[in-house]
């Protein structure tokens, strides 16, 4: 998936680039930020070399209440993508962890896709000391 | 850059059926692609791309990775247990690489 997109986006990230990048995943619609996805970041990033990301999904994890993936997008990096995770019925939770780069200070997005073909968005600005693209 | 060193943290046991945590990390520098080295040069991109989690052939948790994360990648994530068995977690390397760890659990 991370070649087929996010790849096409512009040298410097942008509203516009992500909203392609949302559209790529979703194919072709902006969801709402409403619904089961939780999106943690923290408030204030002192070192934009590792931020830590937590997202989840309250579901079933089987049958049509099953989050198939997950993506997250930065607005302000070079490239909006950041990663995308794959779930299985035997994921048992929808729930990832992981740590980004953040460039500079920016929304963070996320998008899950469910199994019955919604998606959900949540979206939360990370202030940046240190950015973490280091030239 | 030393060969990517991978660590994974399972539990030991589980009752049949539990949501368990796993924890992975694996050392390797993600160069973006981004910098530029002393005499301006851009330093070409090579990270890890892809994370995978199975446990007895049968996938768990996958990501694609995109350059944005962090140096040294950690994972966490949730794996259900049914039975005993093996986790293999495998990562992949721009250059082909493919770095493996295995870990087993006793459901009881």
């Amino acid at each position: 998936f991370a070649a087929a997109g996010f790849r096409a986006a512009p040298a410097v990230a942008d509203a516009a680039a992500t909203e392609v990048a949302i559209k790529e995943f979703t194919g072709g619609i902006i969801p709402a930020e409403a619904g089961k996805l939780t999106l943690k970041t923290p408030e204030i990033a002192e070192n934009g070399n590792t931020v830590p990301v937590s997202v989840s999904v309250e579901s079933a994890m089987s049958g049509d209440d099953m989050v198939e993936s997950i993506a997250i997008l930065a607005e302000g990096n070079p490239n909006p993508g950041v990663v995308v995770f794959s779930f299985t019925p035997m994921s048992g939770a929808a729930a990832a962890t992981t740590r980004m780069r953040l460039a500079k200070t920016q929304n963070v997005i996320a998008i899950a896709k469910m199994a019955d073909g919604t998606f959900y968005m949540d979206k939360k600005e990370v202030k940046v000391t240190i950015g973490g693209c280091g030239g | 850059m030393a060969t990517p060193r991978p660590r994974v943290k399972v539990p030991k046991t589980a009752a049949a059926g539990e949501v368990i945590t796993i924890k992975t990390l694996i050392s390797h520098d993600m160069e973006s692609g981004q910098r530029k080295d002393s005499e301006g040069n851009t330093i070409p991109r090579k990270i890890i791309n892809k994370f995978t989690c199975d446990f007895n052939g049968q996938t768990v948790f996958s990501c694609d990775i995109d350059p944005a994360i962090s140096a040294n990648p950690y994972f966490e994530f949730n794996a259900k247990v049914a039975e005993s068995g093996t986790f293999k977690f495998t990562w992949v390397d721009d250059d082909g690489s493919v770095y493996e760890a295995e870990e087993k659990i006793e459901v009881k």
